[in-house]
């Protein structure tokens, strides 16, 4: 414990901000100096169909199909999902599945691409004059480019912009916070390609009928607060930059809005109903290429980094680009590598087999080495109270905990847990070092199976209740069916006895103990 | 001394009594609650438990001739309800505890085996399994409820009892362990 | 390179786990307690040492028994704390046995048949206090002049005094500041008059008076309490709403009526105002984790410490006050919550002002 961290441990602008939270060791200075590199294009890609929150795109190719790069691949399913395009020119290889980015290690459907070298384009999407184009034409093309918010949820964009319908908007914030440690790639964007961010921020602000667009951006970021600030305007509506102080989360969606804007989110509800919205600054840049250029969602910025990595960079990766590429790109790794990350230190995924690829949610990877993570056997809860200093929520982690642990969910749940955003600052900051995330995504997922598991047997007592209902329908049928017989079969019966009483009529009587063909017949 | 003995000897025998007539007098007949629990069953009729459809394993537990973890298909959930309900007569307490978190199973047809008979078709309670005669039949996963009907019938040996399998869409972390100098916590299931 | 088996989010971690923030505790009680070592000469320092290892054996022996691990136990330093606490609460001249006894009841009793670390209903500390106070009246409130490391008793002596139980100091016994103000009040005496016969701040702060160690290294201890402060190991409010009540209480009933009661001053630097402020009432396991919560248990102490002193029969109310706060805790975690984002005071989501 040196005395430079305990130093840095007395901070008085936190009064001034969002509740709890954490100040972490950044280390961004491996990276932040690194202007963006783009890395040559993979000979083989994989493509996933699902990189967004929603459905699972439908692939349009099939094995041995030659594309182009930007050529649509993928078609969105359903209202909530997203369009794929291809990274770069070549051949398909395989449509079928492969690990997913994810600690699960859990298939996924994906198109492996070959890459002939050449990197063609293909059609591009047709362009747009925003200053003409009306709001529904601009969130078209936001669609038909298969834009999701690049800040790592992935929720499709032009979803995201169909809120406008629903509440009257009055701002569009732009968030530059980029609050996780080691991650420089929102901060090299913005000060590399600041004029495409802002023309992409009135571009959706256009779309949006916004009357002001706010970019927040941490203190921690001085080049990207100058670069943004030389711009009063995006395309025609005022723009301003909001210095926000430097803490994580700060680029918590409803956090930022109440550092900006004062005003906080209802539980449950969205920041829209604020009227604020809430993207990423890549994600402008995204719309930028997209309405201008015509260019699909095919590439992105990916901060490489940590201690285990022998030269941190940031890299301009294709989609679909394996990680292992990307490691080796920026010199492999080094040392003893403790975790591999996608994302950041403090919310990102590890994953244990490297050939997965980069989606459009990968913001970082990270190769982090053991006195990075300082990992260490969980010891029994103190009741210190540093969760609930640290947990910007405003719950109370450790009795959650608690709770999850003598699984009394519902108990979890009326304290709170399903307010919990996953931040991590509550573990973070634990001296036990209990894994309370880990925890609460427990209960959140066994929360969710009960839900479906009750679901699913209400449908099946449908089912079944349907199939005894068919059942019962068949044997009334046959029952009807055998009634019905019985009855013409009685008819007829009743039909030869009339007649036969007839023909008896005329008949001599019959001579008492001779039994007659005429009396026979009349008696059947 | 006597006296005081006594005392409490004989106020504590009146008090008895009196509290022995109370609750003879003023008992209370349960309610049957065999409404309640039929509800709380899946409603599938599948007959895994042995009791003629779900209102029948109903009547059992009310009557205590069965124990509550006698639904498969209903698993732990189902059993800790029925045993919130059923009181502390029920049976079957010690095995809700050993019932554990078993991961739900449902039925899976080996394409190869399959020769169409249909037999398993008739006697699926969810209609679960589609095909025709002469034709090979595949289970849908999200109706099947693990009776395991089919798996007895088939005359092929064709159907297997297979854990519902993880999609990325319900996968979530396992629950970590409490500490005390353990090792690993929470590796993925 | 293998790749380790997958752990969930966060990556990182904080550099204060549970053995730093318990050997910070004991860096910023050491400057106290080694002047009070000083200032009492060898005797204490056998009883130091005795009670501080007793502690650290009674804990191996109970993790022993309910079959935890012992090692990571031990290096997290709770029990050698707890032990040092209960060291800065006894006579320094007090036999071996009154320290082992008072580790014994800290650490069996007062954590370790609650459940260990983390589970205890009572500051252990405090429970030994209080116990050794009721069972043994005359050894736990025999007080000494400070004599000094080289003035007072010898080595050897020393070794007499705490181990055999050598009689020696009787010349030498005096009362504490507070038991003596409480014996003169009762005697009849008026507060001008009894403060004549007090030691002075300067001494007060500095040591130079009987009592226990915890009541004499006042500045020191203060220094302590500001050192934790500002590695964020404790925070503002419980000393702050100790200390405040205290100082508004005793003012106010200072100023109604001087003859009776004593100057603010007096309380917050005699006795183990400043002790209790900053290392007992923080203790992270039997105070409240919200600062609301934190705030009240804080007054609550500092309200019992006044009312102790002036009308109940000890002279000293610290144990006694912060063992009934620490039964009050779970009252107030329950029904004092930190405020939820999002949501109301009562658990509502927040209305929305008039919008779509």
């Amino acid at each position: 414990m040196s005395m430079f961290s305990l130093a840095t441990l007395f901070r008085p602008s936190q009064f001034l901000t969002i509740r709890g939270g954490i100040h972490p060791e950044y280390r961004k200075q491996l990276t932040s100096e690194a202007e963006v590199i783009r890395m040559p294009v993979p000979p083989l890609l994989r493509v996933p169909l699902q990189q967004h929150s929603g459905a699972i795109a439908e692939p349009l190719v099939k094995r041995d199909d030659l594309v182009l790069k930007g050529q649509l691949i993928g078609r969105a399913r359903g209202a909530m999902s997203a369009n794929i395009h291809a990274p770069t020119s070549g051949r398909v290889l395989a449509v079928g599945h492969f690990t997913a980015p994810h600690p699960s290690g859990l298939p996924v459907p994906t198109i492996t691409l070959r890459a002939d070298g050449e990197d063609r384009w293909g059609e591009h999407l047709p362009r747009l004059r925003p200053e003409d184009a009306d709001p529904d034409e601009i969130a078209a093309q936001i669609e038909r480019a298969g834009i999701v918010g690049l800040g790592g949820a992935a929720f499709p964009a032009a979803v995201k912009l169909n809120q406008r319908k629903k509440y009257t908007l009055d701002t569009l914030l732009l968030n530059g916070a980029e609050c996780e440690p080691y991650l420089t790639c929102d901060d090299r964007l913005m000060r590399e390609k600041a004029e495409e961010i802002v023309d992409g921020a009135g571009i959706m602000a256009r779309a949006l009928g916004v009357a002001r667009i706010i970019v927040a951006i941490e203190s921690n970021k001085p080049e990207a607060i100058a670069a943004l600030r030389q711009f009063s305007h995006g395309l025609g509506t005022p723009l301003s930059v909001a210095v926000v102080p430097t803490q994580y989360p700060m680029g918590s969606a409803k956090h930022l809005v109440l550092a900006v804007t004062g005003k906080e989110t209802p539980a449950r509800a969205r920041t829209a109903e604020l009227g604020v919205l809430v993207y990423n600054v890549a994600t402008a840049h995204a719309v930028h290429l997209a309405v201008r250029y015509g260019e699909p969602l095919i590439s992105r910025i990916v901060t490489v980094s940590g201690g285990a990595l022998a030269q941190p960079a940031n890299v301009e990766v294709l989609i679909g680009t394996p990680v292992t590429d990307v490691i080796d790109f920026c010199g492999g790794l080094i040392g003893e590598v403790d975790r591999i990350l996608l994302g950041g230190p403090m919310m990102g995924q590890p994953v244990q087999n490297l050939r997965v690829p980069v989606v459009k949610g990968t913001c970082g990877i990270l190769a982090l080495a053991p006195w990075e993570t300082r990992k260490s056997d969980p010891m029994p809860c103190i009741r210190c109270g540093s969760c609930v200093q640290a947990c910007p929520c405003g719950l109370t982690p450790f009795e959650m905990n608690a709770r999850i642990q003598s699984d009394d969910l519902e108990g979890a749940v009326k304290i709170g847990l399903m307010d919990c955003i996953a931040c991590g600052s509550c573990a973070y900051a634990c001296p036990s070092s209990i894994p309370l995330v880990q925890g609460f995504d427990f209960a959140k997922g066994k929360l969710a199976e009960r839900q479906s598991r009750k679901h699913q047997q209400a449908e099946t007592k449908r089912l079944a209740e349907a199939r005894k209902a068919r059942e019962e329908a068949i044997a009334e049928a046959k029952r009807q069916a055998m009634a019905r017989h019985k009855a013409q079969a009685a008819a007829k019966k009743a039909a030869a006895a009339a007649q036969a009483a007839e023909a008896g009529a005329e008949a001599p009587p019959p001579v008492p103990g001779i039994a007659t063909d005429v009396g026979k017949e009349a008696r059947q | 001394m006597i006296s005081a003995a006594a005392s409490m000897s004989a106020l504590g025998l009146g008090l008895g009594l009196l509290l022995g007539a109370a609750a003879r007098r003023f008992h209370v007949d349960t309610p049957p609650i065999v409404d309640e629990i039929e509800k709380l069953l899946p409603g599938t009729n599948c007959g895994a438990c042995g009791f003629p459809g779900c209102r029948g394993a109903a009547e059992a537990v009310a009557a205590g001739n069965a124990p509550v973890s006698l639904c498969t298909p209903g698993g732990r959930d189902v059993a800790l309800q029925l045993a919130e309900i059923a009181g502390p007569e029920c049976g079957g307490g010690a095995m809700v505890a050993t019932m554990a978190e078993l991961e739900p199973t449902i039925a899976f047809i080996f394409e190869d085996h399959c020769t169409g008979c249909t037999k398993c078709f008739k006697r699926c309670p969810t209609d679960a399994i589609v095909g025709a005669a002469k034709q090979i039949h595949t289970v849908v996963p999200d109706a099947c409820i693990g009776c395991d009907a089919c798996i007895e019938v088939c005359p092929t040996e064709a159907i297997v009892r297979r854990v519902k399998p993880r999609t990325l869409s319900n996968w979530y972390w396992e629950k970590p362990q409490p500490g005390f100098g353990a090792t690993e916590t929470g590796v993925p299931a | 390179m293998t790749v380790p088996v997958l752990l969930s989010a966060p990556h990182t971690h904080t550099v204060f786990t549970v053995s730093r923030t318990m050997l910070m505790v004991m860096a910023a009680l050491a400057p106290a307690t080694g002047l009070g070592l000083y200032e009492f000469g060898w005797p204490a320092v056998f009883l130091f040492l005795v009670t501080v290892a007793a502690a650290c054996l009674f804990e191996a022996l109970c993790l022993r028994i309910a079959g935890r691990p012992v090692a990571p136990f031990l290096r997290d330093g709770s029990a050698a704390l707890t032990g040092w606490l209960v060291a800065m609460t006894l006579p320094p001249y007090a036999p071996w046995w009154v320290g082992v006894l008072g580790a014994g009841i800290a650490i069996v009793i007062a954590k370790h048949l609650f459940g260990g670390l983390g589970q205890n209903l009572f500051n252990p500390a405090m429970v030994a206090r209080a116990m050794l106070l009721i069972a043994l009246p005359v050894q736990m409130t025999t007080w000494v002049a400070p004599a000094g490391l080289i003035d007072g008793p010898g080595f050897v002596p020393s070794l007499a005094i705490t181990f055999l139980g050598a009689p020696e100091y009787d010349a030498i016994s005096s009362a504490s500041t507070l038991s003596h103000v409480k014996s003169q009040l009762n005697a009849g005496a008026g507060m001008a008059q009894i403060l004549g016969g007090v030691p002075d701040l300067r001494a007060r702060l500095l040591g130079a008076v009987p009592g226990s160690m915890g009541e004499t290294g006042t500045l020191l201890l203060l220094l302590g309490g500001l050192a934790l402060l500002v590695t964020r190991i404790i925070t503002l409010v419980i000393p702050i709403s100790v200390l405040g009540t205290i100082t508004l209480l005793s003012g106010a009933f200072w100023l109604m009526a001087p003859e009776r009661f004593p100057p603010p001053l007096l309380h917050l630097t005699s006795g183990a105002t400043i002790l209790c402020a900053f290392f007992i009432a923080t203790d992270y396991v039997t105070s409240p984790v919200s600062a609301a919560g934190k705030a009240l248990y804080g007054a609550g102490i500092g309200a019992l410490i006044f009312v102790i002193r002036s009308w109940g029969s000890f002279p000293e109310g610290v144990a006694f006050a912060v063992l009934l706060m620490n039964a009050c805790t779970p009252l107030i975690e329950t029904y004092v919550r930190p405020r939820v984002f999002g949501r109301t005071r009562t658990g509502k989501p927040l209305p929305l002002k008039g919008r779509k």
